[in-house]
């Protein structure tokens, strides 16, 4: 039996004898794994993005939308069950609920806004004063949105800090009026910097008092009611009762759909898992190819040393012993490979970071060992057969440089 | 005992679509010590001959013992091991591996019986003053010359103290004074005691040996003793 210090010796001089051959391998090895790792470190960033946009919502919001899950799409209900509206009223009686927090109606539509000759469409958000801790935003400059404002129709806006800019430049804002549509509006407070949520841009908007906001748009539904759950609060029981309330308020119908923020996460951390594992998948494809040039170039190695095998079984090899010598050194080379690979890999992710701080690029820490493993499993299987063949091969012919 | 003893050996290769009946019946005792050669036309069977006492080849038929050891029920790996430890080969075309410096090439077989770094290259250095290299210890083959090449090959077959010392036309690449210098070499490691086997066409090699063995179609056709 050969030693495991003498195998790797041995290999280690075939590889310096053949660096090219060496160095091509280790190449196709290293892409490979490395692909694999960048790839996946893609899906995973999408997922931590994700998290990390859900994360700032806070921890604890549900969030309501009228109709239910149910009633949308499928057979058309035998009772008239249209979805009905949540007014403002129906919102305001949930922030009563014990166990909730926080509340905020959402009633947004676009609207023209203009001061002076400067004029365009904008995002106006009715809501009320909720909206402003449940979603962390913090006035820069002025005031939230009053209390009073969640029942009267007060004519006030706070404006995100680019929709400022651009209608007041660098003079003051606060207690100037713009027109909102139809409406003349005093500007109370200017948002301080937030940029983007969810994929809404929170500098370029104006949030008005939900009762403005359904005048304004000229309807009584809400678009959503975003809920904070108390520290410690049941989000099950929570749940209940604000269908309990809606039922009491709603002739006994709960036609509402409650999605909580954990689930939402959840399902989008499933997506992305999923998908993360189909690119690592297609990724895997370039370990499979680097497999098959192992082989290939195995098969070449083991014709080009027909010689040297037939000797060393002549001096007292086994066809074991050949086996593993060529088994080891695919195994060898696809380690090191490996190696070179995640190390790279990691190297790009993290120079990528770096550059571009806003997209969490990581790779997920099951990438590297599955890359890895694969790598070697690839190797093996690949150089199976090539270290069969030396190990079956006749001495005698061998040496004589005869092909059977 | 003899050291070896072969029992009516049948051996039968398929060369295309031809049979070659490569030893037909082959009985032969070799004792400790002896000195042979073994002579005869090409195809008479003398290489077949000489990778069935290495135990490279098997026999279709006949029975094989090696220091009463009987070799036919042996797999690869107890095969593998009975040569490593009772059979050092020296080639015509020396077969040396060129990536590795002389003492590595005498190191080989040690290396494959999974013995020490240590003592595998203290053996080599021993093996390798004894055929006179030993101050081209870490030259690598392409830097010597044939004579020398042959003496590496040499030391590498008796490194691991072999009974037998087999020697496929050990002098058919060398030029004269090369030759004579090996074919010493190899005698005088016969007269400490191993048992040596020339397998060669030139006849002033084979007179040489004490007893002397001609071949003809696989078969024993002459087999002189002197003395």
């Amino acid at each position: 039996m050969i030693l495991w210090a003498d195998q790797l010796r041995f290999n280690g001089r075939v590889f310096v004898a053949q660096r090219m051959r060496t160095f091509l391998l280790l190449l196709a090895v290293t892409i490979g794994v490395a692909s694999v790792v960048m790839l996946t470190s893609l899906g995973e960033g999408a997922r931590r993005y994700i998290d990390a946009e859900f994360s700032r919502l806070g921890n604890r919001l549900l969030i309501v939308f009228p109709g239910r899950n149910e009633t949308v799409g499928g057979h058309p209900p035998i009772y008239g069950t249209a979805p009905r509206d949540i007014t403002l009223a129906d919102a305001l009686a949930m922030a009563r609920i014990p166990s909730i927090s926080e509340v905020a109606p959402l009633l947004p539509g676009t609207a023209n806004i203009s001061r002076g000759g400067l004029s365009r469409e904008v995002l106006a958000v009715g809501t009320t004063q909720g909206f402003f801790s449940l979603r962390g935003f913090e006035v820069a400059v002025g005031q939230e949105l009053p209390v009073r404002s969640r029942e009267d129709a007060l004519a006030v806006t706070v404006l995100g800090p680019r929709l400022k800019n651009e209608l007041f430049g660098h003079q003051h804002a606060v207690g100037e009026w713009v027109r909102i549509g139809d409406r003349r509006m005093r500007v109370i407070g200017v948002l301080g910097d937030v940029g983007e949520s969810m994929g809404m841009d929170m500098d370029d908007l104006a949030i008005i008092p939900a009762p403005t906001a359904m005048q304004l748009f000229n309807t009584q539904a809400m678009f959503r009611v975003l809920l904070e759950l108390q520290e410690g609060a049941d989000e099950l029981l929570a749940q209940e009762r604000i269908r309990q309330l809606v039922r009491d308020r709603h002739d006994g119908e709960d036609n509402i759909t409650i999605v909580s923020q954990d689930s939402l996460l959840a399902a989008f951390d499933n997506i992305l898992f999923t998908l993360t594992l189909a690119i690592a998948a297609i990724a895997a494809i370039s370990l499979l190819v680097a497999g098959i040039l192992i082989m290939n170039i195995s098969l070449i190695s083991v014709s080009q040393r027909r010689a040297e095998i037939g000797l060393l079984k002549a001096i007292g090899a086994s066809g074991k012993d050949v086996r593993g010598l060529f088994l080891g050194e695919s195994l060898i080379l696809v380690g090191v490979g490996s190696l070179c690979g995640v190390v790279f890999a990691y190297g790009v992710v993290f120079a990528l970071r770096a550059l571009w701080p806003a997209f969490p690029l990581m790779p997920p820490v099951w990438a590297a060992p599955a890359a890895v493993a694969t790598a070697v499993v690839s190797g093996l299987l690949f150089s199976w057969l090539p270290a069969k063949k030396a190990a079956a091969l006749d001495p005698v012919l061998a040496m004589k440089g005869i092909a059977e | 005992m003899a050291l070896i003893e072969l029992r009516d050996l049948n051996k039968t290769y398929l060369m295309g679509d031809e049979r070659v009946r490569a030893l037909r019946g082959l009985s032969l005792d070799i004792d400790g010590g002896e000195y042979i050669s073994i002579m005869g036309p090409s195809g008479s069977g003398k290489s077949t001959l000489l990778n069935m006492l290495g135990l490279l080849d098997r026999p279709d038929s006949g029975t094989y013992q090696l220091a009463g050891t009987a070799t036919e029920g042996l797999d690869e790996e107890a095969r593998a091991a009975l040569r490593r430890d009772n059979i050092g080969f020296i080639f015509q075309a020396f077969h040396l591996v060129n990536r590795l410096t002389a003492r590595e090439n005498v190191e080989l077989p040690m290396m494959l019986a999974g013995i020490s770094a240590s003592e595998r290259r203290k053996a080599a250095q021993e093996m390798l003053a004894m055929v006179g290299l030993g101050e081209r210890m870490t030259h690598r083959p392409n830097q010597l010359s044939g004579g020398q090449l042959q003496r590496v090959a040499i030391a590498r077959a008796i490194v691991m103290k072999p009974k037998i010392l087999l020697a496929d036309e050990p002098t058919g690449n060398l030029d004269q004074a090369s030759g004579r210098d090996i074919v010493e070499v190899i005698e005088n490691l016969n007269r400490e005691g191993i048992t040596l086997v020339v397998v060669t066409h030139d006849s002033n090699l084979g007179q040489r040996a004490r007893r002397r063995i001609r071949m003809v179609d696989g078969t024993v056709a002459a087999d002189e003793k002197e003395g």
